[in-house]
């Protein structure tokens, strides 16, 4: 097998790696991804500059903000929603917009927690 | 044991195909290809291959469905001309950018407008920075051999990289000439079984292909496949020297014919060199020092070989079955030309951009390039670049 190495080519602006991004011949054949599912490294949180307040007072785990979300951060536990995956929430307030009770999910402006 | 046969360069190509007996061929007809992908049908429907062949409903899914298939670690031949290149000429890059070793046999033909079914180079030079390492076939015979040698470059570890296999249209194509096949054994042991570097259906150890490349990468990612096409130079070559041991034609990536003292050199592409090596053998039956140099390889464009094969003549003239609609002549008066440039080998270059839309190119016609050749040796210096061959209204 042709694989020039086994590092991956991980680099995202929040988390590069250790020693700085890799040469030519450090990256795989044509690119592979040699770690299935290695995209949840890529911590797209930082993309936000607004973010979901999610009120468990008022929620009823209905399930349909984890449905509609893109990036799969609604975090569930125990069939109830329990929060958001801050590392990859974007901010699109799809959550927010499908909510069907008021105040279970609403958009506060600013990406940070 | 080896047969003597009559067939056409497609029924070659589909004899070479039957006996490599790739898992997957995609394909969409186009005239001249047409008979390739109708006669290796044949075979399918026959039972004599065990191929999976995948009638899809146009040249852009053809390329799309082979490079999900070689991915997938299936061995993937295709095979199309002229228009049908160029609508796959978005995936040509994604098979190379993805290292998928696919064997394209392009039965070349002019692209349109004007609408022409006719042989000429327009389609794979169109296509000839798109990443595949491109051979050039100067009759059936070789068509043959290099269907079978193409598998054996693309998939070498050094290498993974898709290859096109080159055959003029209607002249090679449609003309029956007398070829040797080999065993449908020897064919088997020469290519050997396939150890692809892309394995999506690995597993143990499941890759993903294809993911997006952000700006701090992408630069790596295709330097990376240019050290494969420059290691592909040796690879064709050592290829081509065992495809000899082994069967007794020996292949390069050029070819010259009574190059070596020769004052007056031709260089030239596909099938016109066999008129070019009947027109040299005349002049040098007249006295004059006639040469020629048929460029087999030409991506990667062997430029060292090159140079070294031309330093020491009086002139040369470049042909090209294509030409570049706005460039200084065709593409390769304009590779050779840097070529020579680069490595200091200044020597009076002339263009003739000849051969477009399957017009004929008589003897007589290359003995007049030659006689121009004549006089810019010489001269010692050129008096124009860029020249048309047989073309009406031109002088």
């Amino acid at each position: 097998m042709n694989r020039c190495s086994e590092k991956r080519a991980t680099g995202s602006a929040i988390a590069p790696p250790p020693r700085g991004l890799p040469a030519w011949f450090e990256i795989p054949l044509g690119g592979i991804l040699v770690e299935p599912g290695n995209a949840v490294e890529y911590r797209t949180g930082s993309w936000r500059t607004r973010r979901p307040i999610h009120d468990p007072t008022r929620c009823t785990s209905c399930m349909i903000c984890w449905l509609y979300c893109p990036d799969d951060a609604i975090v569930v536990r125990d069939r109830k929603v329990v929060g958001i995956d801050t590392d990859h929430c974007k901010g699109c307030g799809i959550c927010a917009r499908e909510c069907p009770v008021k105040g279970a999910m609403t958009m506060a402006e600013g990406g940070a927690y | 044991m080896p047969r003597l046969v009559g067939l056409t360069g497609d029924g070659a190509a589909a004899e070479a195909m039957r006996q490599i007996d790739p898992d997957v061929v995609a394909a969409y007809p186009i005239t001249p290809q047409t008979e390739i992908v109708e006669r290796f049908a044949e075979f399918v429907a026959d039972g004599v291959v065990h191929t999976e062949f995948v009638a899809v409903e146009s040249e852009h899914s053809a390329m799309s469905a082979c490079c999900g298939s070689a991915a997938a670690g299936a061995r993937t031949i295709t095979c199309t001309s002229s228009q049908g290149l160029a609508l796959m000429h978005e995936v040509l890059y994604i098979a190379a950018g993805n290292r998928l070793p696919i064997v394209l046999i392009n039965v070349n033909r002019t692209l349109s407008a004007p609408l022409n079914i006719h042989c000429d180079h327009s389609d794979s030079m169109g296509s000839r920075d798109s990443g595949w390492i491109q051979l050039y076939c100067e009759n059936v015979q070789e068509v043959y051999d290099t269907v079978i040698q193409a598998v054996r470059i693309a998939e070498h570890p050094e290498v993974f990289l898709p290859v096109m296999v080159n055959l003029d249209g209607f002249v090679l194509s449609h003309s029956v000439e007398r070829l040797e096949v080999l065993d449908d054994d020897q064919v088997r042991g020469f290519v050997g079984p396939f150890r692809p570097a892309v394995d999506l259906l690995n597993l143990e150890n499941p890759p993903a292909l294809g993911a997006l490349v952000p700006p701090e990468f992408h630069f790596e990612h295709k330097y990376a496949q240019w050290v494969a096409m420059d290691r592909a130079r040796g690879v064709i070559a050592e290829v081509g020297r065992e495809f000899g041991e082994r069967f007794g034609r020996t292949y390069g990536l050029l070819d010259p014919y009574r190059l070596d003292d020769a004052d007056l050199a031709l260089v030239v592409l596909g099938s016109t060199a066999g008129t070019a090596r009947v027109v040299v053998d005349d002049l040098r039956d007249r006295g004059i020092r006639a040469g020629m140099l048929r460029i087999r390889c030409f991506r990667p464009f062997p430029a060292d070989e090159i140079a070294e094969a031309l330093r020491g003549r009086k002139a040369v003239a470049i042909m090209d079955r294509a030409g570049t609609q706005g460039g200084e002549g065709g593409p390769v008066f304009g590779e050779v030309r840097a070529a020579l440039y680069t490595r200091g080998v200044f020597l009076p270059v002339i263009n003739y951009i000849y051969g477009l839309g399957g017009r004929d190119v008589p003897a007589a016609s290359l003995a007049r390039v030659f006689t121009h050749l004549g006089q810019v040796a010489e001269a010692g210096k050129v008096d124009r670049a860029v020249n048309y061959l047989d073309l009406r209204g031109w002088n």
